[in-house]
């Protein structure tokens, strides 16, 4: 049976992994290298690298780290962040990324997502959504590396969900705005929401505090992995011991 | 340290290969050159992308019967297994026809999302000297929604809703559905069992 996939989500900001609170306060966790050698040997099942600061200053991701990152991996992983063509695309891929995934580039110029699946395939092309419940619903947030420039679109998540779904995303990755860095669980409300009518792989994002709120998105929203950053980072959660945690709970997990 | 013929099939990420054969001592060779793949020892077949782009490609390079000829151990992987049948539904595809059968759409349905994508376990119907050496619980990493159904050259299945082959024989020509050099120790040692195919 297909295992849930738990994914450690490293956030790289000029050659290092940081992680803020609210997409804030960014701090240092540590080098890519290493931490990605850590979460293999933990036993993570695929990574991602976000480059935060890439979208919202206009500029393309630095490639060269991802070669170093392929050569020690044997794990999938996906890169996001700044990828805004199908060239830039096509670097990240040859580099030795499995998936690239997209967000505001794909918000501003929707037709991205059909050219990266028509180029590389569904299965190559992730689409990151942060989304925010607001007076009006479930809204799509673009720029959100950047405070500062972080803004709603006006769109209607689960609209977008369905277009992207629509113009060849092959996975949907969910981040709830709100849960995101704050440890009180994930957004399960509006994963299941999601979930209802996303027919790729969702990954759920935002929220993880404890093993337990691993367990509750996989059993209540459905979802087919649940990614997170600070919980990895600061130890509160080592995945080897998550990993127990879940498979004595009857969720299917590679040890 | 041995040297490995790899089909330059045009796909983006050839990278994840390269790297994965050299953490088991190997060299990955990447050609187009019909007299490089004839004379190989064993010989590599990736595929990412398309049914259709992958076989246009390899037709137009000349390599469809170089491919078919072949004598001594072929490894396709993923859409480079797939395309050893004789069609994919991917793009109404005719394919290299190696194997008898056909490539069909897996279909979403509630609890199962295309494409199928993550870690699944295999069930192996024998013994083959390219599954040795992994235990029978081991995760293999997955991607595609495109599959074959099981068939008489199937030797391991993976189950998603229903059976998918996902490890496939027939003589000198075997194809994995999964990525074994993304697919950790267990396909690390996929990789090193073709590597010392006979």
């Amino acid at each position: 049976m297909l295992a849930k996939r738990i994914i450690p989500c490293l956030d790289v900001r000029e050659g290092q992994v940081v992680k803020g609170v609210r997409f804030r306060n960014h701090q240092i966790v540590g080098g890519i290298l290493e931490l990605s050698a850590r979460y293999r040997d933990q036993g993570a099942d695929e990574l991602v690298f976000y480059d935060i600061t890439a979208s919202p200053q206009g500029r393309s991701v630095d490639y060269s780290w991802i070669n170093r990152v392929a050569s020690i991996l044997d794990i999938p992983f996906c890169v996001a962040g700044g990828i805004r063509s199908v060239a830039d695309a096509e670097l990240v891929l040859n580099a030795g990324a499995e998936k690239i995934s997209v967000n505001t580039p794909a918000l501003t110029d929707p037709d991205l997502i059909d050219r990266l699946a028509a180029r590389f395939g569904s299965q190559c092309v992730v689409v990151g959504i942060d989304s925010e419940t607001t007076e009006s619903g479930y809204r799509v947030f673009c720029n959100t590396g950047d405070p500062d420039r972080s803004s709603n679109t006006g769109r209607e998540t689960l609209a977008w969900v369905k277009e992207a779904q629509e113009r060849g995303a092959g996975e949907i990755v969910l981040n709830c705005m709100a849960s995101d860095g704050v440890r009180k669980g994930y957004d399960i409300v509006q994963l299941r929401a999601v979930r209802a009518l996303c027919h790729v792989p969702l990954v759920a994002s935002g929220g993880a505090g404890c093993a337990q709120d691993f367990r509750e998105v996989f059993a209540e929203a459905g979802v087919d992995a649940a990614l997170a950053a600070s919980v990895f980072h600061n130890g509160t959660v080592i995945i080897q011991d998550l990993k127990k945690y879940l498979k004595n709970t009857d969720i299917e997990v590679r040890p | 340290m041995s040297e490995v013929v790899v089909i330059d099939s045009g796909g983006a990420n050839l990278a994840s290969l390269k790297f994965a054969l050299g953490r088991i001592g190997a060299r990955a060779r990447f050609t187009t050159d019909a007299q490089d793949i004839r004379n190989a020892e064993r010989v590599l077949l990736p595929g990412v992308g398309a049914a259709g782009a992958t076989m246009q490609r390899l037709q137009n390079l000349g390599l469809v019967p170089v491919i078919k000829s072949l004598n001594c151990p072929l490894l396709g992987i993923c859409l480079g297994m797939q395309i050893l049948f004789e069609h994919s539904e991917e793009g109404d595809t005719p394919c290299l026809g190696i194997l008898p059968g056909k490539i069909k759409r897996l279909h979403p349905t509630i609890g199962l999302p295309v494409p199928h994508m993550g870690w699944n376990t295999l069930e192996q119907s024998g013994a083959d000297p390219l599954l040795e050496g992994f235990p029978s619980s081991a995760y293999f990493y997955f991607v595609h929604s495109y599959a074959a159904e099981k068939n008489a050259n199937t030797i391991a299945i993976s189950k998603y809703g229903g059976p998918l082959t996902a490890v496939v024989r027939r003589a000198n020509f075997y194809g994995v559905q999964f990525h074994p050099e993304r697919s950790s120790a267990a396909g690390s040692k996929v990789l090193d069992n073709f590597l010392k195919l006979k």
